[in-house]
């Protein structure tokens, strides 16, 4: 093991293609959008004030980058292993829904109900079905809205369902639920 | 003396003594759950700093990005799997002690090694403060453009084998930078005429995306995995004893993490990995390294902690975080209107001190804490992945939402942690896109500023510190273009199978019973190892 062996990461292979490939497609897609979307000022005093600059340079770093990533890969037709790795990057969009609807839900039903909801559902999807593992994951849901809200403050409106509670604890939910 | 005496009483608050404990514990527990580490538990809380003071919430954040890699160490040594990803190299030497029954030793080398590390270099940065007070002040618009730049370079030339990924990713990091409004002439860059992309890409939005979004995600589509915690024997202050045996070692990786921490772009991968090699080198017994060596060990945790304290001279003193941790505290700078640069060394010194002297205190309140604690933190390394997933991702709502209730913000943080997720399981880096976007921002105001006050190209470098910046980058540059071209190997795009085949018939011409003799005792050891299990 010397020194190169050490501070080399070595990229997975497969999905490789298709990532280097999507991007390189990016790139050129932005970078062909380039004079719509960007300024080319007469007023500017000098080029570093030029709106377009930097847009241009990322885009052109974006695209050697890409480029040469892609001249230098073994294999440069995807193959299925670099499908299959392709529709494993998909497996997380469940999660990115139920993240969503928790984002959702939250503003309208509370934070502190729809926490205690959504850590018990996803815990209880996960697989961790027994009593034990939904009461920790409640009592996770509680600690992060007491740490989150009630102590340190931070700014997550109260619920429209807390405007139907009585007076008396209305104002106590909205500041600290 | 009086700075010092100024500084103690900027830290002479309960808020700022309990930040400082709940940042050192919290670290510490944080750095113990294999699949959190510093950046995600940051990226989380950063939103709920901005509320607090400026020291407060610094303090804080550096109190878990100090913590965090004592606690590492943990699951590094005793389940072979690194706490956070700096952590990797001490399972090289950690875990062949723990496997000897010497798993206390090791645990006990690791925090004595973290802690030697993390006050040499405060210490290191204390005695420097004058000096960097006196060189800030000559740092001006030109310079910090051409620091930028050196740090932007830097992260691309650090991710050896993946440079040109890293170029890209860098270039992408920019990019997103400039998306929405831009604040010289007023006009819309990539928006395509979508208002909600006219205020741009918030930093913190596409950290929580990045690193906590996409480490829930990570963790979620895992299976979780059977913990085995060895036992082991030993007292866990022995290791203080064997530290002192060996002086050489310890100096010389500390310097090295302060070294390298002060370098923007380089950071904790780099400074550990160059004091193990120059400690095996070193070495009366280079062999032992990577089999259970007291000096692999020392060396790997000893750098890593050095570099914290050491990562914040370029912010503190230039404004230009190193790595993805710094860059995430510059924006804590900004919510208070404290500006990191030259003037905060002019103006601030007590506030530079008083995190100097924060950083001290935190590193002694953490090797307490885990003398006492260290029997019940192993049991974090127990919580199985997916349940963490779940309450990162509940954590990441919190970060996202909190910072200005958009439901948007969730949805763009959604997209990078998706982004994230893909460059996670391709092994790609994720630093240079944070890094783009921080030193793309500061290098096209420090361009733009400077510009206006040069005629010619060349009076661009025309001052002392732009000339040797400008150098070094060249020199950086120059070098990493003649190493890549004289390691130059055109590349081999045969299939294996091809490879294979073409390797037999060279290797059997004219000789083939040595081949075949050859096989069979390759074919023999291999079933040994497999019979091992390794």
């Amino acid at each position: 093991m010397d020194d190169s062996e050490l501070l080399q990461v070595k990229t997975k292979t497969s999905g490789q293609v298709v990532f280097v490939v999507a991007g390189l497609v990016l790139t050129l897609i932005l970078l062909s959008q380039i004079t719509t979307q960007t300024e080319w000022t007469e007023k500017a005093r000098n080029i570093g004030s030029q709106p377009r600059l930097w847009p241009a340079i990322a885009l052109i770093t974006m695209l050697g980058g890409f480029a040469i990533h892609f001249r230098l890969m073994r294999r440069r037709k995807p193959n299925a292993l670099d499908w299959g790795e392709a529709r494993r990057w998909a497996e997380p969009l469940e999660y990115l829904l139920w993240f969503l609807v928790y984002v959702a839900a939250v503003p309208r039903l509370g934070f502190l109900p729809m926490s205690i909801l959504f850590a018990c559902a996803l815990t209880y999807r996960l697989g961790y079905r027994s009593r034990m593992g939904l009461m920790i994951a409640a009592l996770f849901a509680v600690a992060m809205v007491v740490l989150f809200k009630g102590l340190l403050g931070v700014n997550i409106p109260g619920a429209q369902i807390y405007e139907f509670l009585p007076a008396s604890v209305r104002t106590f939910f909205l500041v600290y639920l | 003396m009086d700075l010092i005496l100024s500084a103690i009483d900027v830290l002479a608050r309960w808020d700022v003594m309990l930040a400082l404990l709940v940042g050192a514990v919290g670290g510490v527990a944080i750095g113990a759950i294999p699949g959190v580490g510093p950046a995600v538990a940051i990226a989380i809380l950063l939103p709920a700093t901005f509320s607090m003071d400026p020291i407060v919430g610094l303090t804080l954040l550096l109190g878990i990005y100090g913590s965090s890699m004592y606690g590492g160490s943990i699951p590094a040594i005793l389940i072979n799997t690194p706490g956070t990803a700096v952590n990797a190299l001490t399972t090289y030497d950690g875990f062949p002690m723990t496997l000897r029954g010497e798993g206390r030793r090791a645990l006990s080398l690791a925090y004595s090694a973290s802690f030697l590390g993390g006050v040499f270099s405060v210490v290191c940065l204390i005695f420097l403060s004058p000096v960097l007070a006196k060189i800030a002040p000559m740092f001006g618009s030109r310079e910090i453009f051409l620091a930028a730049l050196l740090g932007l370079v830097l992260v691309v030339v650090a991710h050896k084998g993946q440079m040109a990924i890293a170029a890209a990713l860098a270039g992408f990091g920019i990019l997103i930078g400039t998306v929405g409004l831009e604040p010289a002439a007023y006009t819309r860059r990539f928006t395509f005429g979508q208002s909600w992309l006219a205020g741009g890409f918030d930093l913190i939005v596409v950290v929580l995306g990045l690193f906590a979004l996409s480490q829930a995600f990570l963790l979620l589509t895992m299976d979780d995995e059977k913990i085995r915690l060895p036992r082991s024997r030993g007292s866990l202050f022995q290791g203080f004893r064997e530290l002192a045996r060996h002086p050489r070692v310890a100096a010389i990786s500390a310097s090295f993490g302060v070294v390298m921490g002060m370098i923007p772009g380089v950071g904790e991968f780099t400074a550990q990995f160059m004091s193990y090699t120059s400690a095996r080198k070193l070495s009366k017994n280079p062999k032992a390294f990577g089999h259970g060596s007291s000096e692999g060990l020392i060396s790997s945790e000893t750098a890593n902690n050095a570099v914290p304290a050491a990562a914040m001279i370029p912010l503190l003193a230039l404004g230009i975080p190193g790595e993805a941790l710094t860059a995430m505290m510059l924006s804590v700078f900004y919510v208070h209107n404290v500006v990191p640069g030259p003037g905060l060394f002019q103006n601030d010194m007590d506030f530079v001190v008083a995190l100097y002297i924060a950083l001290l205190v935190l590193n002694v309140i953490v090797v307490g804490f885990l003398l006492v604690s260290t029997g019940w933190l192993v049991h974090l390394t127990r919580i199985p992945n997916r349940f963490l997933g779940m309450c990162i991702l509940l954590l990441s709502f919190v970060g996202v939402y909190s910072i200005r209730n958009s439901t948007m913000d969730c949805v763009i943080a959604a997209v990078f942690g998706l982004i994230g997720f893909v460059l996670k399981r391709l092994n790609m880096p994720i630093v240079p896109i944070i890094l783009g976007m921080v030193l793309g921002g500061i290098m096209e105001v420090k361009l733009r500023a400077s510009l206006a006050r040069v005629k010619t190209p060349m009076d661009f470098i025309d001052r002392p510190i732009a000339f040797l910046l400008f150098c070094v980058i060249l020199i950086i540059i120059g070098s990493t273009i003649w190493r890549v071209w004289r390691e130059w190997k055109p590349v081999d795009r045969r299939k294996p199978q091809k490879k294979a085949s073409n390797a037999f018939a060279k290797r059997i011409a004219g000789r083939s019973h040595r081949h075949f003799e050859n096989r069979t005792k390759q074919q023999r050891r291999r079933r040994f190892y497999d019979h091992v299990g390794s």
